[in-house]
């Protein structure tokens, strides 16, 4: 195996996982690049967590976890889980269909509503928008069960169009109409959810997706062009159909794991910045009747996707996750889970309860004077614990047995361990300077931890890792 | 120091999600109103009058106080032609002044660059919350955004001191921007410089702060709070900003309770945040904005309210000529716009009149145009 598919199996894991330590890598990519995709489109081959053991530890996530209890538990599963992209798309469809804690009656109905996108979100698109459409989570969050015949609520209607199927306009033109938003909601009336009343000393219960046809508006509706007593289905069923939606799936998918892209409310009038890999997905939507596999697979698999590595800044979630993948902790619910866990909301990304429906804004969006010295922060702290078993395993790799180290060898074997990471010469001449500083650099000698782990925090505190 | 006037300072508060105008200032004897607000409705003998014919929120009556002493500018009916009912795009406008395109220069950054064109003080302008405001984003203009003031710092974690100030000076040469860089690289390393400068000086605002003011536990008071604290330090920090989060005035259900505990918490925040000013006698050279990115629809849904247009804003401060501007907009059928209200004032003219009368800057080029201003100043 040469270096180059150690650093292409890194970029791989970052994008389509939350990265991985050296050990890994080396593994996988004795596999091969290609038999490693699939493993991971096919998260069902793949052991489960243990719901069961998990809770032994967190008693408190059978039911009434609150919002820092969820957060908590998916942290876990994304920080263990051997499906990873089943995580990662899970946090990919979260992004787009956000719901917030703050409207959830039940409190693990977002719990529900993300095992959803872990079956579902790597299924067909048409399946998901289904799946979305019945979500008590997001029937709630967007009041769809407050829309009546008669009295519609045009909230879900508007989001579906806007946010979650189509977007406002594409190639400077819009995509639907304020009539198509009043049609579907109306096509949606009688969509709503039970009532997860309280039954004390239970608690409450989960609510679940009912359709009521005497509320349901049953008069002639056009929606996109096409007439007749539409229900929800027949909305969504025209939806995946258009054009919009295949260039809104490719755009987010192309954002989301392979370049940053301009943000959403722009897309109307901003072309994509790589047209033919948009292109390459759009087709691919349509050849495989909305395949969200299909679509992942051409897309890991392109050129596209192999060279644009270091193309994305990384959100909050990929940092810590990727973090603690790294460095080894929490491979069990032990305390203190609750406050790693909130180091993603204090990066600017508070899962669960996102700031508006439209999710978070990405890329450099994500970084500003207070999210960047939370994450820099976080981070070094991390990779500078010598006792992690992560960074243990690292200081031996770097150390190597081989006695005396150069200061190149201590800055590459970093950076090596850290998933491949190349610096700009100015960076790395400063890392290298600081790696002179310390004398002579030997791997049997006491100090040698502490170099390599200042080395590692200085490392994780440039802008070159702020990107995957 | 030898200047004994204060250079003015901005404070701006965000209500996201969109605040139901209609029941913030309730046209309570007009019957149009009950015609409209079947459900979401607030009785008449609840109001708190402001004249005969529209009043506060009952939850608001701290901001009735401030009203009464004459300090508070309400400006009624303001939007913008063509609005938007998406939260994103309406907000953005209101960020931008741009309602045609999509900008990503932020009004207030513009007017931090106009402020502090040789980027002095990394403190000109600071946001408290998670994430920067587009308003405050203009490239090249640092605003230091703080979401806990107590433990604000750059590389904290590292406790040897020695070793610590050897990963801080490797941090700040690799912070350095280049040439050739590309504008998201020169946007982080000059983003990571502004955090290192700005953490040294706002880590000191607490310690100097004492006040007998007790703010409430939500986070908008948390954050009013860290605005008097900082605006106290003496920083130089003229634009201070925050945000309601969560989208929490998006009231499609619930309304009645929900929009009555917001007001209850936000009408605290403010009037805490002007006592506390007042306490140290240092409320003579800030002006507060209220604003949201648009009004409700004027019918309710049943037990909220839908996206609408046309809102209310407040301007507060010792500056203030106190009273009612512009007009409320007319629930008359007819007057709608698509069910909602009609703005009678541009948001471009509020802020031109807060830009031009308070903070002395050239409105034009920061809100994209010539908009009428108003004589609340």
């Amino acid at each position: 195996m040469s270096d180059k598919d150690i650093s292409l199996m890194a970029h791989l894991m970052r994008r389509a996982g939350f990265g991985a330590p050296l050990e890994e890598l080396e593994a996988r990519a004795e596999k091969g690049y290609e038999a490693t995709v699939e493993e991971l489109l096919h998260p069902e081959e793949q052991p489960g967590l243990e719901r069961d053991i998990m809770l032994r530890y967190k008693t408190e996530w059978v039911s009434q976890a609150g919002l820092e209890g969820q957060q908590e538990e998916w942290t876990f599963r994304m920080i263990n889980t051997k499906r990873p992209l089943q995580e990662k798309i899970a946090l990919f469809w979260h992004g787009i269909f956000p719901t917030g804690h703050a409207k959830c009656e039940y409190p693990r109905q977002q719990e529900i509503e993300l095992e959803m996108f872990r079956t579902v979100g790597m299924g067909n698109f048409l399946d998901l928008l289904s799946g979305l459409a019945k979500d008590p989570a997001m029937v709630f969050y967007l009041d769809n069960c407050m829309s009546h015949k008669g009295a519609i609520n045009e909230n879900w209607g508007r989001e579906l169009l806007e946010l979650f199927s189509l977007g406002v306009g594409m190639d400077g033109n819009f995509n639907y109409s304020e009539d198509d938003v009043k049609e579907a909601a109306r096509a949606f009336t009688g969509w709503t959810v039970t009532n997860s009343v309280p039954r004390y000393p239970y608690g409450k219960y989960e609510a679940k997706f009912i359709y009521d046809p005497n509320d349901h508006d049953n008069e002639s509706k056009t929606f996109l062009g096409e007439t007749g007593n539409l229900n929800g289905e027949d909305i969504v069923n025209i939806i995946v159909k258009q054009p919009g939606a295949a260039r809104f799936i490719a755009r987010h998918m192309y954002n989301f794991f392979v370049a940053d892209e301009p943000q959403v409310p722009a897309w109307k009038d901003t072309p994509p910045i790589d047209p033919e890999a948009i292109k390459i997905l759009e087709d691919e939507y349509f050849r495989s009747n909305y395949s969200i596999t299909s679509m992942l697979r051409v897309l890991f698999n392109s050129d596209f996707f192999k060279d644009a590595r270091f193309t994305k800044i990384k959100s909050p979630a990929e940092t810590v996750i990727g973090t603690m993948r790294l460095v080894g902790d929490f491979t069990f619910p032990k305390p203190g889970l609750d406050a790693l866990t909130l180091n993603i909301r204090y990066m600017g990304q508070d899962l669960l309860n996102p700031p508006t429906v439209e999710g978070w804004h990405t890329g450099r969006e994500w970084i500003d004077s207070g999210t960047l010295v939370e994450r820099i922060n976080f981070a070094a702290d991390q990779v500078g614990n010598a006792n992690h078993p992560g960074i243990k395993a690292i200081i031996n790799r770097v150390g190597g047995g081989r006695g005396s180290l150069t200061p190149e060898q201590l800055v590459d074997g970093c950076l090596e361990n850290l998933g491949s990471y190349v610096m700009t010469p100015e960076t790395r001449k400063q890392l290298l300077e600081l790696a002179g500083n310390e004398g002579e650099i030997r791997s049997d000698s006491e100090e040698f931890p502490n170099q390599v782990s200042t080395m590692l925090q200085s490392i994780v505190a440039t802008t070159e890792y702020l990107f995957a | 120091m030898t200047s004994t006037k204060k250079d003015p300072v901005l404070v701006v508060l965000q209500l996201a999600g969109g605040n139901d105008a209609v029941n913030t200032l309730i046209p309570y004897t007009n019957p149009l109103y009950f015609d409209n607000r079947p459900n979401v409705r607030i009785d008449e003998n609840q109001v708190i009058p402001i004249n005969g014919e529209i009043g506060f929120h009952p939850a608001m009556g701290p901001m009735k106080r401030i009203f009464d002493e004459g300090k508070m500018a309400i400006i009624q009916g303001v939007g913008y032609p063509t609005p938007s009912r998406s939260h994103f795009r309406s907000m953005d406008i209101w960020h931008t002044c741009e309602p045609e395109k999509v900008g990503d220069e932020g009004w207030l950054g513009r007017t931090v660059r106009e402020l502090d064109p040789h980027k002095e003080n990394v403190l000109t302008a600071v946001n408290f919350g998670r994430g920067l405001p587009r308003a405050l984003a203009a490239p090249g203009v640092p605003v230091a955004s703080v979401g806990n003031l107590e433990t604000y710092g750059v590389l904290t974690g590292i406790d040897d001191e020695d070793q610590r100030m050897k990963a801080l000076d490797v941090f700040s040469k690799v912070y350095t921007p280049m040439i050739g860089q590309g504008p998201v690289v020169d946007y982080l390393a000059q983003t990571g410089l502004d955090a290192l400068k700005g953490a040294d000086i706002l880590s000191t605002a607490p310690e100097m702060y004492t006040s007998s003011v007790e703010y409430g536990g939500d986070v908008v008071g948390q954050y009013m709070r860290n605005i008097v604290q900082t605006h106290l330090a003496d920083f130089g920090t003229r634009v201070l900003y925050t945000t309601a989060p969560y989208n929490s005035f998006d009231t499609h259900a619930g309304q009645i309770t929900n929009h009555t505990i917001l007001w209850t918490e936000t009408s605290r925040a403010i009037a805490d945040y002007y006592d506390d000013l007042q306490e140290h006698n240092a409320g003579s050279n800030v002006l507060l904005l209220v604003f949201t990115e648009f009004g409700r629809r004027v019918h309710d849904n049943g037990s909220g309210t839908d996206h609408g247009a046309g809102g209310h804003a407040f301007v507060i401060g010792d500056s203030v000529k106190g009273g009612l501007y512009g007009e409320y907009p007319s629930l008359d059928d007819s007057k709608l716009a698509e069910g909602d209200l009609q703005f009678n004032n541009d948001f471009r003219g509020l802020y031109s009149t807060i830009l031009e009368k308070w903070m002395g800057l050239d409105a034009k080029p920061i809100v994209n145009g010539t908009f009428e201003q108003m004589d609340f100043i």
